[in-house]
C-alpha cells in the first residue's frame, strides 16, 4: 500500500455555502486523496483538532463570508501549538485580491479565488505536500 | 392529417444535415433539439395548458396585463453592519421613493446566536446587519412607519423570533399587527438541501413554520408567511428542473404540514410566494417560470383542492444568479445580469433584484448597486420587452421546453413523493445528492471546458487586481457586544427568565403555538440567542445529511 | 523520545503518526506494532454496524459521550468506502462527531477501505491495536455501511451492534442475507419513525428462530441517537453484554480465535511479502511468470518449488 494524500476540507465560521467545498471534496477524491471533510461551522480549534487525529497532509478551509481574516490567522496559530509545521494550509472563496499577501505572509499556503479549475488545486497540493 | 407532410419534409430536412454535419459539425455540449416545428407542440392545448394571463393554469402569467400597468417590484437585497447603519440607508431609500425594504442579515443572527457568543467571531456584520434584540429592532426601524412600508426579511430558522421582534416594535409605535405588510423567507427546507443556515431538526422547524402560518392567518393577515426559495438550490448548483421540482416539493410539505395542523388550506396559501433563481441560458429560464406556474396550480388545485384562485397562483420574487457572476472581468457581470433580467421578465415576475458586477469579490459598492438597480430600469423602460403580456408564447420552442420542465418536474416530484416527501428525501440526503451531482457535472464541463465562461476558461486577460471593494468595519462586533453586554445589566432579568421558561414548556408540548411566547419573550428583551437556546435545548439541533 | 515512548505517554499527535505508518505501511511500522503489542488487550472493542443511513456515526457519538461521562476514554475508528477507480475516499463520519473532537479523552480516526471487502480496512484492527496500546478504554469501530458483506467486525469486535431503521424496505432482506448472525445486540434507530413495530416484531421472531447461541440472546433496543433517546439503556446492554463476556469465559475463547487469527494472518502476510521482495529483487518474478505463460512449467510446482527453496 503507498501513502496517500490526506486532506481536510472545512467550512469554518457560520457561511452555509458549501456548493464550493463539496465540489472540491469530490474532485480531490477523484484525484486519489483521502478527504475528510467535516463540514459547516466548524471552529479553528475544531479543525486543527480533527486535522492531527487524522494526520492529514493539508487543510483545506473554504469561506465565503468574509471572515477569512479573523479566521486563517487563528488556525495558523493553533497549528503552530500543535507544532503541525508539516501541514500545508489553503484556501478558497471569496477572498479578495487584497488580502491575499497578508494571508499568504502569515503562512497560508495558497488562496484559491472563484473560477479555479480543480485540476489547479490538485496540481498545487501534489506539488507542494511535505 | 396536415402534419404528415410536415413530418415528411422535417424527415427530409434532418436527413439532409445528418449528410453535411461530418464537413460542419455542431457545438458539443447542446442541451436542445437543433430546431423546433409544430411537430414537438402537437399535444398543446391553448386554454388547458396555456389559458389567459391572470387564469388558471398561469402559465402565462399571474396578473391580465402583467406589466403594462405596474412593472415588477425593484426590490434590492441590502443590510450593513450595525443597525445604526442599516437604519440610516433605510431611510435614504425611502426619501428616494423606495416603498419596500429588503433586509439581510449576519450570519450569526441567521443562525440564532448572539454577538458575543464565540462562534460569531468574525462573523458579526459581516453579509447583513446583525441583530441580537428587540434594542436593536428599535433602532433598525426607528423613524419608519411601518404601517406605510413593507419589509422583506431573508430569515429562515429564527424566522419566528424576527418577526416578533418586528411585530413589537409596530406595537411600540402604534401599529397594529393586522396593518403590517412584508414577506419573511421561511423556508427551512432549502436550508438543510442547500443554504446551510438551519439551527432544529426538520420536525420542531416544521412546527415552528406552521405556527408562524396559523398566527398570522389570525394576527397579521397581509404578511407573506413564507417565501419557498429555489434560488439557493439553483445557487448550489442544481438544473432548472431540478431548482423548481425540489422547491415546488418543499412547498407540498409545507402545505401538507399547515394542513395536517388542521388549517384549511384557502386560508394561507394565498400568502405563500416563491424565489427563484435567474440564470444564464435565458430561454429555459423563461420556460422554467411559464412551467412552474402551471405546476404549481395544478398542485394547489388537483391535490389539495384550494378553492380559491388566489391559492392557485405561484407569484415569485426573483434574484439573477450570484454564482454566476465572475471574478475575472467583472465587468462582464453586468452583462450577464443583463441576460438574466431579461429571463426574469419573460418570465413574468412579480419582483426583483439584480446583483451587482463585484459581487464574486466582496459584498457589492454603492456604484455597483446602482448599475444593477439601472439594468432593471433600463429593461423596464427601454427594452419594450415589458410591453407585451409573455410574448413568447407560441413559439414552438418555448412551449416544447416548457412542456419539457414541467415534465421533468413532475418526475421528480413523484419520486419525491414515493420516497415519503420532501422531508424524508432531505433526510435521506436524496435531494441534496441530486445537486451535488448537477453541481459537480456542471463544474467538470466547465474544466474541460465543453462549457465555456467568458473570461474563466475562455479568452482570458491578464488582470490587475481590482479596487475600491467594500470592505466591512470590523468594530461593529465590539459595538453589538458592549449593547449585549448593557442589555443584559440594564434589563428586568427575572421577568425574562419566567418568559424563557414559559417557552421551554410550552416548546415540550407539540399542540401549542410558540408565536406569543416567543412575542413574550421578545418584549422582555430576551436576545436572539437566549430564545433560540431555550428552543435548541427542547428541540435538539439539525445534523447535516452528507453524501458527496 | 520516539513514536512509540510518546504515544504511550499519551501524545495525540504520536497516536496519529503511528496509525498513519501502519496504514500506509510505512518501514518502521512493524516495529511500532512489536513495541507496542505489549501493551494491548485491554480494551473493549465495540463494532456499529448497519446499513447506509441507519445512524451509526451519531449513535457512535451518544455512545461515546455516554462512556466518557462515566469516565472511560475513547477512541473511535470510522470506516468509509475507498472508490475503486480512483483510490481515494471521502470521509465524512467526523461530522457527527465535532463535540468529541475537543474532548482531550476522545480520539477519532477515519480510515478509507483501500480495497478491502469486508466493511473494514486491513489496517482496522491494528489502527485499534494502537488505540488501545494508548490507553483508550472504549474503542469504538465504525464499519462501512453498504450491507452484507460486513462479517469482518465480528473478528475486530469483542461486542457487535447491529443497527436498523425502520422504514427502509428491504431492511429485513439484509438481515436474513447474514447480518443476524453477527450482532451481540441489536438497535432499532430512529425509532420516532412509523414502521418500528413492524421491524421489532420481525428482528424478534427471526432471533427466536436464530437460537444456536442460547447463552446470549442479543436484544433490541430502541434509540432516537439524535435526541439521546435510549442511550443509557443501550450502554447497559453493552455491559451486560461485556459481564457475560467475561462470566461465561466466551470473551477468553474470542480472543483466543482473534490471536490465532491475527498470528496466521500477519504469518501468511509476512511470508508473502518476504518472498515476494526477494522474487522481484532477482528478477526471479518474471521469469517465473514467462515461463507458466508459456506452458513450460506449471504454477503449482513453482509455488511447491519456491517454498522449498525459501522457507526450508
Amino acid at each position: 500500500m503507498e501513502k496517500r494524500i490526506r486532506v481536510l476540507v472545512a467550512k469554518p465560521g457560520l457561511d452555509g455555502h458549501d456548493r464550493g467545498a463539496k465540489v472540491v471534496a469530490r474532485a480531490l477524491r477523484d484525484a486519489g486523496f483521502e478527504v475528510i471533510y467535516t463540514g459547516l461551522r466548524q471552529t479553528p480549534e475544531l479543525i486543527t483538532e480533527a486535522a492531527l487525529q487524522e494526520d492529514v497532509n493539508v487543510i483545506a478551509l473554504s469561506l465565503l463570508s468574509g471572515a477569512h481574516n479573523t479566521i486563517f490567522p487563528k488556525v495558523l496559530e493553533l497549528m503552530k501549538a500543535k507544532k503541525m509545521d508539516d501541514v500545508l494550509l489553503i484556501g478558497g472563496g471569496v477572498i479578495p485580491d487584497a488580502d491575499i499577501p497578508g494571508l499568504k505572509a502569515a503562512g497560508v499556503a495558497e488562496v484559491f479565488t472563484p473560477g479555479t479549475p480543480t485540476s489547479d488545486i490538485i496540481e498545487f497540493i501534489k506539488a507542494n505536500v511535505k | 392529417m396536415a402534419n404528415e407532410t410536415l413530418k415528411t419534409k422535417k424527415q427530409a430536412y434532418d436527413a439532409q444535415v445528418d449528410k453535411s454535419l461530418a464537413k460542419r459539425p455542431e457545438r458539443k455540449n447542446l442541451a436542445h433539439d437543433r430546431l423546433y416545428t409544430p411537430l414537438d407542440i402537437e399535444e398543446l392545448d391553448y386554454e388547458t395548458d396555456l389559458g389567459f394571463p391572470g387564469e388558471y393554469p398561469f402559465t402565462r402569467g399571474v396578473q391580465p396585463t402583467m406589466y403594462r400597468g405596474r412593472f415588477w417590484t425593484m426590490r434590492q437585497y441590502a443590510g450593513f453592519a450595525s443597525a445604526e447603519e442599516s437604519n440610516q440607508r433605510y431611510k435614504y431609500l425611502l426619501e428616494q421613493g423606495q416603498t419596500g425594504l429588503s433586509c439581510a442579515f449576519d450570519l450569526p443572527t441567521q443562525i440564532g446566536y448572539d454577538s458575543d457568543e464565540p462562534i460569531s467571531e468574525g462573523e458579526v456584520g459581516k453579509v447583513g446587519v446583525a441583530i441580537d434584540s428587540l434594542a436593536d429592532m428599535e433602532i433598525l426601524f426607528d423613524g419608519i412607519d411601518l404601517g406605510k412600508v413593507s419589509t422583506s426579511m431573508t430569515i429562515n430558522a429564527p424566522a419566528s423570533v424576527l418577526l416578533a421582534m418586528y411585530i413589537a416594535v409596530a406595537e411600540k409605535q402604534g401599529v397594529s399587527p393586522d396593518k403590517l405588510n412584508g414577506t419573511i423567507q421561511n423556508d427551512i427546507l432549502k436550508e438543510y438541501a442547500a443554504r446551510g443556515t438551519y439551527i432544529f431538526p426538520p420536525k420542531p422547524s416544521m412546527r415552528l413554520i406552521t405556527n408562524i402560518f396559523e398566527y398570522c392567518s389570525q394576527n397579521v393577515p397581509q404578511w407573506n408567511t413564507i417565501s419557498i426559495s429555489g434560488y439557493h438550490i439553483r445557487e448550489a448548483g442544481s438544473t432548472a428542473s431540478q431548482e423548481i421540482a425540489f422547491t415546488i416539493a418543499d412547498g407540498i410539505a409545507y402545505v401538507d404540514a399547515a394542513i395536517k395542523a388542521g388549517l384549511n388550506v384557502d386560508d394561507f396559501a394565498g400568502r405563500l410566494s416563491f424565489f427563484w433563481n435567474a440564470h444564464n441560458n435565458v430561454l429555459e429560464e423563461v420556460c422554467k417560470f411559464r412551467a412552474s406556474r402551471r405546476v404549481w396550480a395544478k398542485v394547489m388545485k388537483e391535490r389539495f383542492g384550494a378553492q380559491n384562485p388566489k391559492s392557485w397562483m405561484l407569484r415569485v420574487h426573483t434574484q439573477t444568479a450570484g454564482s454566476m457572476l465572475t471574478a475575472q472581468q467583472p465587468e462582464n457581470n453586468i452583462v450577464r445580469v443583463t441576460l438574466q433580467t431579461v429571463a426574469a421578465v419573460l418570465g413574468g415576475t412579480q419582483s426583483l433584484h439584480t446583483n451587482s458586477k463585484d459581487e464574486a469579490l466582496a459584498l457589492p459598492t454603492e456604484d455597483a448597486v446602482r448599475v444593477a438597480l439601472r439594468t432593471q430600469q433600463i429593461v423596464a423602460y427601454e427594452s419594450g420587452l415589458a410591453d407585451v403580456v409573455d410574448p413568447l408564447a407560441g413559439s414552438y420552442y418555448i412551449e416544447a421546453l416548457t412542456n419539457q420542465i414541467e415534465q421533468e418536474c413532475w418526475e421528480y416530484i413523484h419520486k419525491i413523493d414515493e420516497l415519503g416527501g420532501a422531508v424524508v428525501a432531505i433526510e435521506k440526503g436524496y435531494i441534496q445528492r441530486e445537486i451535488q451531482d448537477s453541481a459537480y457535472k456542471w463544474q467538470m464541463e466547465v474544466e474541460t471546458k465543453q462549457r465555456i465562461i467568458v473570461g474563466v476558461n475562455q479568452f482570458q486577460v491578464e488582470e490587475q487586481p481590482p479596487e475600491g471593494l467594500l470592505r466591512i468595519d470590523a468594530s461593529v462586533g465590539e459595538l453589538q457586544k458592549a449593547k449585549l453586554a448593557n442589555l443584559r445589566a440594564t434589563r428586568d432579568n427575572a421577568a425574562l427568565a419566567q418568559k424563557l421558561s414559559a417557552l421551554e414548556e410550552a416548546a415540550k408540548d407539540e399542540q401549542i403555538n410558540l408565536m406569543p411566547f416567543i412575542l413574550e419573550a421578545v418584549k422582555a428583551y430576551g436576545t436572539l440567542g437566549e430564545i433560540c437556546g431555550v428552543l435548541r435545548k427542547v428541540f435538539g439541533e439539525y445534523e447535516a445529511h452528507i453524501s458527496l | 523520545m520516539d513514536i512509540v515512548q510518546e504515544l504511550l505517554a499519551g501524545s495525540p499527535r504520536a497516536l496519529s503518526r503511528a496509525i498513519t505508518a501502519i496504514e500506509n505501511e510505512y518501514e518502521e511500522a512493524f516495529s511500532i506494532m512489536q513495541k507496542l503489542y505489549p501493551h494491548t488487550g485491554k480494551a473493549h472493542v465495540i463494532g456499529i454496524t448497519g446499513p447506509p443511513g441507519a445512524g451509526k456515526s451519531t449513535l457512535t457519538d451518544k455512545l461515546a459521550k455516554k462512556y466518557r461521562e462515566n469516565g472511560k476514554t475513547v477512541g473511535i475508528i470510522a470506516v468509509d468506502p475507498t472508490s475503486p477507480f480512483s483510490g481515494g475516499a471521502i470521509l465524512g463520519d467526523r461530522i457527527r462527531m465535532n463535540e468529541l473532537t475537543m474532548d482531550p479523552g476522545v480520539f477519532i480516526r477515519s480510515m478509507g477501505t483501500r480495497g478491502s471487502l469486508g466493511g473494514l480496512s486491513l489496517k482496522t484492527s491494528d489502527a485499534a491495536k494502537i488505540m488501545d496500546a494508548a490507553g483508550k478504554e472504549i474503542i469504538f469501530i465504525e464499519t462501512v455501511g453498504v450491507g452484507q458483506s460486513e462479517v469482518d467486525i465480528v473478528k475486530a469486535a469483542d461486542t457487535t451492534i447491529v443497527v436498523l431503521v425502520p422504514g427502509l424496505g428491504d431492511d429485513i432482506q439484509a438481515i436474513k442475507a447474514g447480518i443476524l448472525e453477527i450482532g451481540d445486540l441489536f438497535v432499532i434507530n430512529k425509532a420516532d419513525r412509523d414502521g418500528v413495530e413492524r421491524l421489532n416484531t420481525e428482528l424478534e421472531m427471526m432471533l427466536d428462530l436464530n437460537q444456536n447461541k442460547v447463552k446470549w440472546r442479543p436484544a433490541v433496543n430502541r434509540t432516537i441517537a439524535s435526541r439521546g433517546v435510549g442511550i443509557d439503556e443501550l450502554m447497559e446492554k453493552i455491559e451486560e453484554h461485556r459481564t457475560y463476556l467475561q462470566e461465561s469465559g466466551e470473551l477468553a475463547l474470542r480472543r483466543t480465535q482473534r490471536t490465532r487469527d491475527e498470528l496466521l494472518a500477519l504469518l501468511e502476510e509476512q511470508i508473502s511479502r518476504r518472498v515476494t521482495e526477494k522474487m522481484r529483487a532477482s528478477g526471479e518474478l518474471d521469469f517465473l511468470v514467462a515461463s507458466i505463460e508459456q506452458r513450460r512449467q506449471d504454477p503449482y510446482s513453482v509455488v511447491a518449488a519456491l517454498l522449498d527453496a525459501y522457507l526450508i
